[in-house]
């Protein structure tokens, strides 16, 4: 079932990734993924961090806010929070590299050359 | 053992017979036996992946976990959920764009050598292996409980169950009993919060100010520190939870079953919001088992806290809801070891037998009986090492797998699609130094050795402190991928261009890799 059918046969010429990987077109992709994903990264991992860290090292987290919650249960439901945020940001932007991803497979399939 | 739940046993016995004979037509090539032939939607896969996480030890596990310890129980359920964010953020898609049936064609899509594949294969079938332990011995241990019969047939009913889904349904059969099982496991935990919370009056505050005074640890039972005192030893074992999914082999394998990466894209985001609701309901399971079943309950009928959510059904529910969870709990394990044996037996036939040992050259019908003779094996192996390791710590089992996972293979997975540098040399210490490091420091840790007789393996004192050793063994992956990498000149400028083409844009040749 379909999963090869997505894109054209290899045209006859062999394609230069290399060349691929220098075009304007490709350069300008991994730069966005990268200003998007290393950034989120670094801060998804750093708010997951912080709650083991905070819980091991401090107490101020066992301060009732609501009721009887505390704050170490607020933090943790802003990972939740934070984990379904980031998922949809993903998407969205996911959709953009999408379509310079097809823009660059356009490019290869017409044979590569431009720059 | 009531009537009801000897009857919703085997309505979900004959529902996933049903499943398996519909699949078992559509099963020819390997493909089909692998991957379900890439056709299904990022709706069914992501339900898929739920099904295939969502363990026993997270349903039942976790639940126990929280009404015996409160908050430190619910520390796992934010380590699992946020390790989806490592897996949509830099795994997913570029797997999805290199590999075909296994981790070890993503990184042979970049290396060709034979070593690299061996050594992918190893990890995937020792991960797998611990994997599948801990859940058949907490299957069996579970089911005992619930119906009444010995370990060994309980080992045995789901031993032969699994065998039945992979050998002749393949990946097709596994994804739906998988399917299937993640809406069943769902709509219990729907009924069960709801239940827990008609009791609290719907009033989120008021449970938090009731299961202060329910339990004997009182005001301690709401804060963090009750199970993990040692602030090394929690992060260690955070560490390993949310890098560990990001390299379990059956829920990556699970991304090989979509087309392309857009739609393993939505399945991680429908498998995100499944898995996180599901964690948010493990909170309110674990308060009511805690409210409404309590400590000395829970502790008396299993000392793990595994049977909290069946005798929280029960009290909650009675012994209708009681048999519905029992039941779920049985399918959540079916789907489980289902997608393991699936993942060691692509290990085995694809990678060591096909790819290795007859360099490639099988035909579609070898490639499919030897893919079911695999399945057969390890299911047999598994059942066997199972029967043996009756007495062992699941949660021990499952932890290591997890450490392995993120030691051996998530290092070289983003080595291969994000390191220029990266060459053969490198992709086979990174893996070897992760499984080594992960596999000798817990045989030396607490979990082995323990100067109180019976509390571990051995009597004696641990050598190393640390009883998930994540935190060293994980950046120890990481530095054997570099030195080894550094170590050796070879350098292929034009295959990573590929590579990084393939992997981030979904371009696919006819040659390389399919």
């Amino acid at each position: 079932m379909g999963a090869e059918k997505e894109y054209k046969q290899e045209p006859a010429k062999e394609i230069d990734f290399v060349q691929v990987t220098e075009s304007r077109s490709f350069k300008k992709l991994m730069h966005d993924r990268k200003k998007f994903i290393v950034p989120l990264t670094v801060f998804f991992m750093i708010f997951y961090f912080l709650l083991p860290i905070l819980t091991s090292y401090t107490t101020f987290l066992n301060t009732p806010v609501i009721g009887d919650i505390s704050w170490v249960w607020l933090f943790a439901l802003a990972q939740f929070i934070m984990t379904w945020v980031l998922c949809t940001v993903y998407v969205k932007k996911a959709a953009v590299f999408d379509k310079q991803a097809d823009e660059i497979i356009r490019e290869m399939e017409e044979g590569g050359k431009r720059q | 053992m009531s009537a009801t739940v000897i009857i919703l046993f085997l309505a979900i016995v004959l529902l996933t017979l049903v499943i398996t004979f519909f699949a078992a037509k559509r099963t020819q090539t390997a493909g089909d036996f692998y991957t379900a032939g890439g056709g299904l939607t990022g709706m069914q896969n992501g339900l898929a992946i739920a099904g295939d996480y969502l363990s026993a030890a997270s349903f039942l596990g976790i639940a126990g976990a929280i009404a015996l310890f409160g908050f430190d129980g619910f520390f796992y359920s934010i380590g699992f959920l946020i390790a989806y964010l490592v897996v949509l953020f830099l795994v997913a898609e570029p797997l999805r764009n290199l590999g075909k049936y296994t981790l070890a064609d993503m990184i042979n899509s970049r290396f060709d050598a034979r070593k690299v594949r061996g050594a992918a294969a190893l990890n995937t079938i020792t991960i797998s292996t611990f994997y599948m332990i801990a859940q058949l011995v907490g299957a069996g241990a579970l089911i005992q409980l619930l119906f009444g019969i010995k370990y060994w047939m309980a080992v045995l009913i789901v031993g032969v169950m699994m065998t039945i889904y992979v050998l002749f349904g393949g990946m097709i059969a596994t994804s739906w009993v998988q399917i299937v099982k993640a809406v069943l496991l769902m709509a219990g935990m729907v009924i069960m919060t709801f239940l827990v919370l008609l009791k609290f009056n719907f009033n989120i505050g008021q449970m938090f100010t009731d299961v202060k005074s329910v339990t004997a640890h009182g005001e301690a039972y709401l804060m963090p520190g009750l199970q993990y005192t040692e602030p090394l030893g929690t992060i260690s074992l955070m560490l390993a939870l949310v890098l560990g999914t990001a390299g379990l082999p059956h829920i990556l394998m699970r991304f090989f079953t979509v087309r392309d990466a857009k739609t393993a894209r939505s399945s991680v985001v429908v498998a995100t919001w499944v898995i996180g609701i599901f964690y948010v309901l493990t909170l309110f399971l674990g308060f009511g088992a805690a409210a409404f079943v309590g400590h000395d309950t829970i502790i008396a009928a299993n000392p793990g806290g595994n049977m909290a959510a069946p005798l929280l059904a029960q009290a909650v529910g009675g012994d209708i809801l009681f048999a519905f969870i029992s039941a779920v709990a049985f399918a959540t394990i079916l789907a489980v070891v289902a997608g393991l044996v699936l993942s060691g037996a692509s290990a085995f036939a694809h990678d060591l037998y096909g790819q290795i040992i007859k360099k490639g050259n099988v035909t579609e019908r070898e490639q499919v009986k030897a893919a079911r003779y695999a399945s057969l094996a390890v299911s047999v192996l598994s059942i066997v090492l199972a029967l043996f390791a009756q007495y062992l710590n699941v949660a021990f089992l499952v932890s290591l797998a997890f450490c392995i996972a993120a030691s051996a293979n998530l290092p070289v997975i983003l080595y291969t699609v994000y390191w220029k540098r990266f060459n053969t040399t490198g992709a086979v210490t990174a893996m070897l130094t992760g499984l080594l490091s992960a596999l000798i420091l817990v045989s030396i840790s607490p979990s082995v050795f323990s100067p109180i007789e019976g509390a571990a393996l051995f009597v004696g004192e641990p050598i190393f402190s640390l009883t998930n050793p994540a935190l060293v063994s994980v950046p120890l992956g990481f530095l054997g991928g570099y030195v080894g990498t550094l170590l050796s000149k070879e350098k292929d400028i034009k295959r990573y261009a590929e590579v990084k083409v393939k992997a981030n844009t979904g371009y696919k040749s006819s040659g390389v890799s399919h």
